[in-house]
């Protein structure tokens, strides 16, 4: 019964990965084929998220749960023509994520727990939270310019999460069982999840930021992507989310760890990590506040704070020696 | 966080390029002034960021080398596979990155620089908290926030109807002549200043806790007792201010430790799911003995101190007789496991009874197996028909020598083995029950059955509460601090002559602001009242 189930649960998860992929060869088609044809009646990102208010793109959005978001003033502007690709990728992301939630709900109820207690289940529903923030996102606000990067992202994590990291449904080793397995790995995949869409944010601000300081050649952006300073904001305020998660991800992993391993910080590497990324992320934060670093230096910060994330999870988990070893590999 | 030289910002104000663009010549600095400049320079923002992330540099090398706190057999093993490097990283306090001179400079050197922020601003918040919101700016228009209406009535009713739904909208107010002028979000700093001092706090708390805690680990075996007093220890680390006296002197008998072995999946036979241990408290002076059980997950809390459950394993119940059947050794020797099905080595010292002194290596198979070498091994952690090998050796142990010497090592380089390999004479094999013959006639050794032990660690830290407290208020003024809007709001009452009011309402941020123009549209609409502007807001928030 338990491997009927995960092997549906896998089933799903490569149907998914193909949809996703699908999906990001569409996003990354409207990217090509709209930088092909930037023209002077550029619209600016604020105009573009008027526009798509207007259009009721934004009825019916939850406002205040999270973050205070901009809301443009209600201009009507004339109907733009919509990207067909970009409809495509969003619908095709959408139709994944229903897959993806298939196969990691299936996978939970064949181990008979949450389905993150180990590497591959952690990727499995890290990434879909991933992408589950960024849908949630596009009802708030149109960052569907970011769809390439973040299916692209977690096409490449499915990927080496199925082919690396997949290990049968077993047991849970004592240690594990624990109601804190539930709270604290979900708020660190929750935070995870934020500053994925923070760094992708802040790799398109950088590209945007050399094309508004003259630069040619490289990559070239959709007249339709914000500018470098609301794409800066986005970041901002994307990643203080995913900062407040991560800061609450360290308080129950040092209470959690109180209760297994009779110490609430013992500078295990996994901890290290944690509190490395939580400093960096701290930087990131003051960045804004500090002369000399708005703009890009503060948009590499969040790049920096990004890649010690994967490394915390992709090096320190698989290769690093440590009490948080439960990669299951 | 800005710094002491601009307080009057709030905390995520920009700073412009202008400040001190052009740093004068300055005048020569006496002693007193160079204090000041070196104090400026530290309370600095660009310091402050600047230390922040040397600190997350200075914490990379700790996750990289094993550290004595967290791993000492890792620096143990360093020391043999790199025996070049390792008295360069132990003098650059590479295996104690965390108490480290150079790790706590950085920290101390923020932390110090985070206090010299934190005061000036906390005084300016407290003065900012009592002040009047600031008076109206001459030219509304020129802020970033502006909207203007046309508005029937006095000028009077105006100002009322608007000073009732700043109020509402939680503002401080001030009336200006035709203007009001409102400010809100003072949680914001509060929240900013809680975050920071409640980080100095947790600095502190630990440091306290460092002083004032104690751990230590024992292994106690099934129906043996463990009493809570330093020398009762295998191993015990204490901070600076705990005496031998700190210690509360109650007693834990280990009465049974049950281990659950997965059975049915295939894929993880042999995994351990569930460890409890029974266990027996009795309190000092001669109080009521309580049954308790101590699970992974769920220490025991006596007096103060928690009790964990961290590690298990066999040890053998062991007697040895001479030639004429006098004991020469009788007891439960815990040893240690070396793989998933707990096959375990242990050694058994025999200095005095027999003819001469002898030294067993032991070799436990909880569920013994046959590889195809004719070796033995074990097939599951569970105990199913055990098996002891012994390696057999004589000699002298070295025990009267006075040195202390780990009872899990037998340092056989002066000794002669008489059985197991290498010899020619096989290990001497017993069963849970079975007595057997040791070589040369020395005597005999009966297996009396197999005890499980548990690796108790207890624990006391007086401050952990302190901690856990000023890490809820640090969550709590993040939060506050980052999603609390701070702004100021003004009305101002035009009265152009033809009979309607010209009516501006401006804000203006103090901080990261995304929902200003949003607040201030709403005010001007929900004042102005017009039938339109209700009816897109009605449109958008259903």
């Amino acid at each position: 019964m338990t491997s009927t189930l995960d092997g549906f649960s896998a089933l799903l998860l490569y149907s998914a990965m193909g949809v996703y992929a699908i999906a990001f060869i569409a996003f990354t088609l409207d990217l090509a084929r709209r930088s092909a044809a930037v023209t002077a009646v550029a619209e600016s990102g604020a105009e573009r998220i008027a526009r798509a208010r207007a259009t009721g793109g934004y009825a019916g959005s939850a406002r205040g749960s999270t973050a205070v978001l901009d809301q443009a003033p209600a201009v009507t502007a004339p109907r733009p023509r919509e990207s067909v690709s970009l409809r495509v990728g969003v619908t095709l992301a959408i139709l994944g994520w229903a897959l993806h939630l298939g196969a990691t709900v299936l996978r939970g109820i064949a181990a008979g727990r949450v389905p993150w207690a180990n590497m591959y289940e952690f990727c499995m529903t890290g990434t879909l939270l991933i992408m589950g923030v960024f849908l949630l996102l596009l009802t708030r606000r149109d960052l569907r310019f970011l769809g390439a990067i973040i299916t692209g992202l977690v096409v490449l994590m499915l990927g080496v999460a199925t082919l690396g990291f997949r290990v049968s449904v077993v047991p849970l080793p004592p240690a594990l069982q624990s109601y804190w397995l539930v709270i604290h790995v979900l708020v660190a995949i929750l935070g995870t999840s934020f500053f994925t869409v923070g760094f992708a944010l802040s790799v398109v601000q950088l590209v945007q930021a050399r094309r508004e300081n003259g630069a040619t050649g490289g990559l070239r952006l959709p007249a339709s992507v914000p500018g470098s300073v609301a794409l800066e904001n986005s970041a901002y305020r994307v990643i203080i989310v995913g900062f407040i998660f991560w800061t609450f991800t360290l308080i129950a992993g040092a209470i959690w760890a109180e209760h297994a391993w009779g110490r609430y910080w013992g500078w295990d590497t996994k901890e290290v990590w944690t509190f490395i990324i939580w400093t960096i992320y701290a930087g990131y934060i003051h960045a804004r506040a500090t002369r000399g670093w708005r703009g890009s230096r503060s948009a590499w910060l969040a790049i920096v704070g990004y890649s010690a994330v994967l490394f915390n999870f992709g090096i320190v988990n698989v290769f690093f020696k440590g009490l948080h070893a439960y990669s299951g590999l | 966080m800005s710094r002491s030289s601009e307080v009057a910002r709030p905390s995520d104000h920009i700073e412009s390029d202008s400040i001190d663009a052009a740093d004068p010549v300055g005048p020569r600095l006496g002693p007193i002034g160079w204090l000041r400049f070196a104090w400026r320079q530290l309370t600095n923002m660009r310091t402050a960021l600047f230390l922040l992330l040397l600190l997350a540099i200075a914490a990379v090398p700790g996750s990289l080398v094993p550290q004595r706190s967290s791993d000492p057999n890792g620096v143990a093993q360093y020391r043999i596979d790199h025996p070049d490097l390792y008295p360069i990283v132990d003098k650059l306090q590479g295996f104690d990155v965390y108490t480290s001179i150079w790790f706590s400079a950085i920290y101390l050197l923020l932390f110090l620089s985070l206090i010299g922020c934190v005061l000036p601003r906390t005084l300016h918040h407290w003065r900012a908290l009592r002040a009047r919101p600031p008076r109206t700016p001459a030219r509304l228009t020129r802020l970033d926030a502006v909207e203007t209406r046309m508005v029937d009535g006095s000028a009077e009713d105006a100002l009322l109807r608007a000073e009732a739904l700043l109020r509402r909208g939680r503002y401080r107010l001030e009336r200006y002549g035709p203007s009001i002028s409102a400010e809100r979000g003072y949680l914001r700093e509060t929240g900013n200043l809680v975050f920071h001092a409640s980080l100095v706090g947790i600095l502190i708390a630990v440091a306290l806790g460092g002083s004032f805690g104690y751990s230590g680990q024992k292994i106690v075996v099934e129906g043996e007792p463990f009493v809570n007093y330093v020398a009762g220890y295998d191993s015990f680390t204490r901070g600076r201010l705990v005496a031998d006296t700190s210690l509360d002197p109650y007693r834990i008998s280990l009465d049974k430790l049950d281990v659950v072995y997965e059975e049915e999946n295939a894929n993880a036979v042999g995994q351990a799911i569930d460890y409890t241990a029974s266990v027996t408290v009795q309190q000092p002076g001669g109080g009521p003995s309580t049954p308790a059980t101590i699970k992974v997950n769920s220490p025991l809390d006596v007096d103060g101190t928690n009790v964990y459950l961290l590690g298990n394993g066999y040890a053998p119940r062991i007697t040895v007789r001479n030639a004429d059947g006098a004991v020469a050794f009788a007891g439960a020797v815990p040893f240690l496991p070396q793989d998933q099905n707990l096959t375990s080595v242990g050694v058994v010292k025999v200095p005095d009874g027999l003819a001469s002194q002898v030294g067993l290596i032991g070799f436990l198979y909880p569920t013994p197996a046959k590889l195809s070498t004719g070796a033995l091994t074990s097939a599951f952690p569970g105990l199913q028909d055990p098996v002891l090998a012994l390696n057999v050796f004589t000699g002298d142990l070295g025990l009267d020598k006075g040195v202390p010497v780990s009872v899990y090592t037998l340092d056989t380089a002066s000794l002669t083995q008489l059985a197991g390999r290498p010899t020619d004479v096989p290990a001497v094999q017993v069963a849970v029950g079975q007595t057997v013959e040791l070589p040369n006639g020395l005597g005999t050794i009966t297996l009396d059955g197999v005890s499980r032990y548990a690796s108790l660690e207890i624990h006391h830290d007086p401050t952990q509460g302190w901690v856990l407290a000023f890490a809820i208020l640090v969550l709590a003024g993040l939060l506050t601090s980052l999603f609390v809007p701070r702004r100021r709001m003004w009305v101002k009452v035009h009265e152009d002559g033809d009979g309607r009011l010209r009516v501006e309402y401006a804000g203006l941020a103090r901080g990261d602001d995304p929902g200003l123009a949003v607040a201030v549209r709403e005010l001007a609409d929900e004042h102005s009242g017009g039938a339109a502007s209700a009816q897109i807001r009605a449109s958008r928030t259903t």
